[in-house]
C-alpha cells in the first residue's frame, strides 16, 4: 500500500471531514503541514495576524455555520497563544479543533526550541487533548477529535503533531464511523424525566422556559422545537446571554434575556414562577444572583447533555438528560398524546404585563450626547431594514450588555458574544470568521474602544482576504463596565479604568485600506449607520457616545432578582465585603 | 469577612479508565481544578492487554461535591465508568503499608508481639530494626503506625485505598 507523509494523513482527513476553511499562522513545527496545504484546492487557509485571533475566528465561524471550526498553530507561542481561544471554546461550548505542530519527538522535553507542553497547558481548557506519536495512528485520532469536538456537549479539542510525526510515512485508510471506548454522550432521554416534565408543564399555573446557548448547539431543529413547545404552552420565554436568537425577540412571548443585566419582566418572572424549564441552560452565576434567594417557589426541570451541569449550582425536581433537539420532540410528542391543552395563563401574563410596564430598559436622553443605548437601537433597525441576513458580534463589557438588551435576536446563529469565559477581543475575529463562513451576511462586531484593542492586529486579515466586516465601536474612553464597577463598589476610583493614549480609529482604519466613519454626536448617528452599511468592504465606526452612562438593569453581585438595580439613582458606591468578593 | 467550609463526608470511588498518557494528569488536574480533595490515589491497569486500568479516589467533600466529582469524572473522556463504592453498596477496601520500626531490648519484642496481633508481617530485619508489612483499612493501618510511633517509627511507605464490591458481581 502506499504510503502518505503524517502532514497528507492530516490535509487528507481535513478533506473528508469536510473542513473548508482553516484559521492559522505557520511556523517551524507545522512547516511539513503548511507545505501540504499548498495551493490547496479544496481547503482555504486564512492567515490571522495573532493565535487568539485564529482561535476566535474558528469560534465565529463554528457559531454561525454550525459547523466546527478548524485551527492551525505551530509549537510552543503558537499554541500558548491559542490557549485564551480554546478555554473560550470550552466555557461556550463551541466545536473547534486545534491542530498545533509540536517539536520532534526526540526532542520533547528537552526544552527545545518553541517547545512547550501543549498537551499539559490545554488539558484542563480543551474537551479532550491528543499528543500523536505514530502516524498511523494520526487518521484515527483526526477523526476521533471532530467526533469529539461536534457530538455531546461541544467543545474544543486540541491535537499536537510533532514535527517528525509530520514527516514520517504510514499507510493511510480512511477510517470508518468512530467507534469509542468510553466516550458515549446521552442524546436520547430517559421516558420517566420526559412524563414528569409533561405532567408537570401542563399543571403549571407560572411557567416559564429558560432556555441558553444549548438550543442552539443542538441546530436549527432544536430552536423549531422550542417555538413550537413555547406556542402549545403559551409560556413566557426568556434567555441566557448565549441563548439569544433561539426563541425570537419579536414575538409577543419573549420576555427579554435574564441575568444581571436582564430585563425586570424576565428576572421577576423566574423569581415567581411555579415552573422552570431549563432547556440548554446551566445556572450561571451571572443568571442566579444570590442563590438561596433564586426562584424559591418553583419546582425546576433542567434539559442538558452534560450531565455534570445538572444539581451543580441549583437543585432541581427533574433531571433530564439529553440532546435538546430530542428531549423537545419527547416532551411535545408526550403533550399531544396525552391531550393536554394550553393552560389558561392570563393571571400569569398580567403580572408579567406589570412588570413590563416598568420598561427597565428605557434610559434617559438629553439630545446632546449619543447614549450608547440609542446607537444600539438605531443600529438594529438600519440593519433589519436592510433586509440582509445580519450577524452581530461583541467585545466583552458594557457595550456587549447594551447589544444584548438592545438589538433584537429572531434567529439563531446571528449573535456571537463571548459568554462564559468573558473574553475582551473575541467580537472582531469572530466577525471575520463569521464573514468567512457567510460572505453575503452583513457582518458587524459591535465594541467598545478597550476591546477592540485586544486584537485590532486582524484588521490586516480582514484587508487581505476582503472580507467586508463592520466595526462598530461604542467609544466612551474607559473600560465601561470596569468603571461601573468601580462606581458601585469603590466610591467612584476610577483605577485604571480610563483608556487613555487612544487610537485615532477612522486613521487606523485608512492605514489598513479600510473606510474609517467618526460619528461625533446624535446628529451624525443615522446617517453615519448608513454609510457604514452602504460602504462596500470593511469599515470601522468611531461612534462617541456619552462618557459616563451605565448599563442598567442591574442585579449587583450576591443580591437576588428581585433586588434590581433599575437606574443611577440607586447607587450607593459601597458595597459589603462579601458582595466585594463576588465575580 | 472569614472563609466558611461545608461538613465534609469521605467517599470511596472505583474508577475504570482507558490506559493512556497523561490520564492520570487529567483526573490528578480534574480535582485540583475544581477544588476537590484526593485524600488517596491509586492506579494500575487490570487487563491482560493493559489497555484498561482501575483509579480508586478516597476524597471527601459535601454530598453535593460528591455528586459534581462523580459528573464531571464522568464527563472525561477516556473515563468509562465510575462507582461511589461507598454509595453502591457493601464494600471492601484495603491498603498496604510498609512500616519501619527502629528500637532494641524490651521494644523490639513488644513491635513483634503489636504485629502479631495486626497480623502484619516481618518483611525485612536487622539488628535494630523491621520492616512490617500490614494489610486492612485505613483504620486498621493507621492505629498500627501510632502504636510504632510509640515504639520506634522511622518512616512510613502506604499505597493508598483499593475497593471492590462486594459479592459476585462486578461494579
Amino acid at each position: 500500500m502506499a504510503e502518505k507523509s503524517g502532514a497528507d494523513i492530516l490535509v487528507q482527513c481535513l478533506v473528508d471531514l469536510g473542513v473548508e476553511v482553516v484559521f492559522g499562522y505557520p511556523g517551524g513545527a507545522v512547516l511539513p503541514i503548511y507545505d501540504a496545504l499548498y495551493n490547496h484546492p479544496t481547503i482555504k487557509h486564512v492567515l490571522v495576524r495573532h493565535e487568539q485571533g485564529a482561535t476566535h475566528m474558528a469560534e465565529g465561524y463554528a457559531r454561525s455555520t454550525g459547523k466546527p471550526g478548524v485551527v492551525l498553530v505551530t509549537s510552543g507561542p503558537g499554541a500558548t497563544n491559542a490557549v485564551t481561544g480554546i478555554t473560550d471554546a470550552l466555557l461556550d461550548s463551541i466545536p473547534m479543533i486545534v491542530i498545533t505542530g509540536q517539536v520532534p519527538t526526540q526532542l520533547i522535553g528537552t526544552d527545545a526550541f518553541q517547545e512547550a507542553d501543549t498537551v499539559g497547558i490545554t488539558r484542563h481548557c480543551s474537551k479532550h487533548n491528543y499528543l500523536v506519536k505514530d502516524p498511523a495512528k494520526l487518521a484515527g485520532i483526526v477523526h476521533e477529535a471532530f467526533h469529539i469536538a461536534t457530538t455531546g456537549r461541544p467543545g474544543p479539542v486540541v491535537v499536537d503533531i510533532p514535527k517528525n510525526v509530520q514527516i514520517a510515512t504510514a499507510p493511510f485508510i480512511k477510517p470508518g464511523p468512530v467507534q469509542h471506548a468510553s466516550y458515549r454522550p446521552q442524546v436520547k432521554a430517559d421516558a420517566a424525566g420526559i412524563d414528569a416534565a409533561v405532567e408537570m408543564l401542563a399543571a403549571a399555573e407560572r411557567p416559564i422556559l429558560y432556555t441558553g446557548g444549548g438550543v442552539i448547539n443542538s441546530g436549527p431543529r432544536a430552536t423549531e422545537l422550542l417555538r413550537e413547545l413555547a406556542a402549545m404552552t403559551g409560556s413566557p420565554v426568556t434567555s441566557t446571554l448565549m441563548g439569544l436568537g433561539a426563541f425570537p425577540a419579536t414575538s409577543d412571548q419573549w420576555v427579554g434575556m435574564l441575568g444581571m443585566h436582564g430585563t425586570y419582566e424576565a428576572n421577576w418572572a423566574m423569581n415567581q414562577a411555579d415552573l422552570i424549564i431549563a432547556i440548554g441552560a446551566r445556572f450561571d452565576d451571572r443568571v442566579t444572583g444570590r442563590l438561596d434567594a433564586f426562584a424559591p417557589n418553583s419546582r425546576k426541570v433542567h434539559i442538558d447533555i452534560d450531565r455534570s451541569s445538572i444539581n451543580k449550582i441549583i437543585d432541581v425536581d427533574v433531571a433530564v438528560v439529553a440532546d435538546v433537539a430530542s428531549a423537545l420532540e419527547d416532551m411535545i410528542a408526550l403533550w399531544k398524546q396525552r391531550g393536554h391543552e394550553k393552560s389558561d395563563l392570563s393571571a400569569w401574563w398580567d403580572r408579567i404585563d406589570g412588570w413590563r410596564t416598568k420598561k427597565s430598559l428605557s434610559y434617559p436622553e438629553d439630545g446632546k450626547e449619543i447614549m450608547p443605548q440609542r446607537a444600539i437601537a438605531d443600529l438594529y433597525q438600519a440593519t433589519r431594514a436592510t433586509g440582509k441576513d445580519v450577524i452581530i458580534t461583541t467585545e466583552v463589557g458594557q457595550h456587549q450588555m447594551w447589544a444584548a438588551q438592545h438589538f433584537g435576536f429572531d434567529e439563531p446563529n446571528k449573535w456571537l458574544t463571548s459568554g462564559g469565559l468573558g473574553t475582551m477581543g473575541y467580537g472582531f475575529p469572530a466577525a471575520i470568521g463569521a464573514q468567512m463562513g457567510n460572505p453575503d451576511s452583513l457582518t458587524i462586531c459591535i465594541a467598545g474602544d478597550a476591546s477592540i484593542q485586544m486584537n485590532i492586529q486582524e484588521m490586516g486579515t480582514a484587508t487581505q482576504y476582503r472580507l467586508p466586516v463592520k466595526i462598530f465601536i461604542l467609544n466612551n474612553e474607559y473600560m465601561g463596565m470596569v468603571r461601573q464597577w468601580q462606581e458601585l463598589t469603590y466610591e467612584s476610583r476610577y483605577s485604571n479604568s480610563y483608556s487613555d493614549s487612544l487610537p485615532d480609529f477612522v486613521k487606523l482604519g485608512e492605514a489598513y485600506g479600510w473606510t474609517g466613519i467618526r460619528i461625533e454626536g446624535p446628529d451624525d448617528l443615522e446617517a453615519g449607520i448608513r454609510r457604514m452599511i452602504e460602504t462596500p468592504g470593511p469599515v470601522i465606526v468611531d461612534c462617541r457616545v456619552a462618557k459616563l452612562s451605565n448599563c442598567f438593569p442591574m442585579i449587583p453581585s450576591g443580591a437576588a432578582h428581585t433586588d434590581m438595580l433599575l437606574d443611577p439613582r440607586q447607587i450607593e458606591g459601597v458595597m459589603s465585603d462579601e458582595a466585594k468578593a463576588l465575580v | 469577612m472569614h472563609i466558611q467550609e461545608e461538613l465534609s463526608q469521605r467517599h470511596v470511588l472505583s474508577l475504570t479508565v482507558s490506559n493512556e498518557a497523561g490520564m492520570l494528569a487529567r483526573i490528578a488536574g480534574l480535582f485540583t481544578a475544581r477544588g476537590y480533595n484526593i485524600d488517596s490515589l491509586t492506579v494500575a491497569d487490570i487487563t491482560p492487554d493493559h489497555g484498561v486500568s482501575r483509579i480508586t479516589i478516597v476524597t471527601n467533600g459535601p454530598p453535593k461535591v460528591i455528586d459534581q466529582i462523580i459528573a464531571q469524572l464522568d464527563r472525561l473522556v477516556s473515563v468509562h465508568k465510575v462507582t461511589d463504592l461507598t454509595e453502591a453498596g457493601p464494600f471492601v477496601e484495603r491498603e498496604l503499608a510498609l512500616v519501619k520500626v527502629a528500637g532494641t531490648g524490651e521494644d523490639r519484642i513488644e513491635a513483634l508481639r503489636l504485629a502479631d496481633v495486626f497480623r502484619a508481617k516481618v518483611v525485612d530485619t536487622t539488628i535494630e530494626s523491621f520492616i512490617f508489612e500490614i494489610t486492612g483499612t485505613t483504620e486498621k493501618v493507621d492505629n498500627f503506625v501510632a502504636l510504632m510511633r510509640q515504639i520506634g517509627l522511622v518512616e512510613v511507605g502506604r499505597t493508598g485505598v483499593v475497593g471492590l464490591i462486594r459479592g459476585k458481581e462486578p461494579v
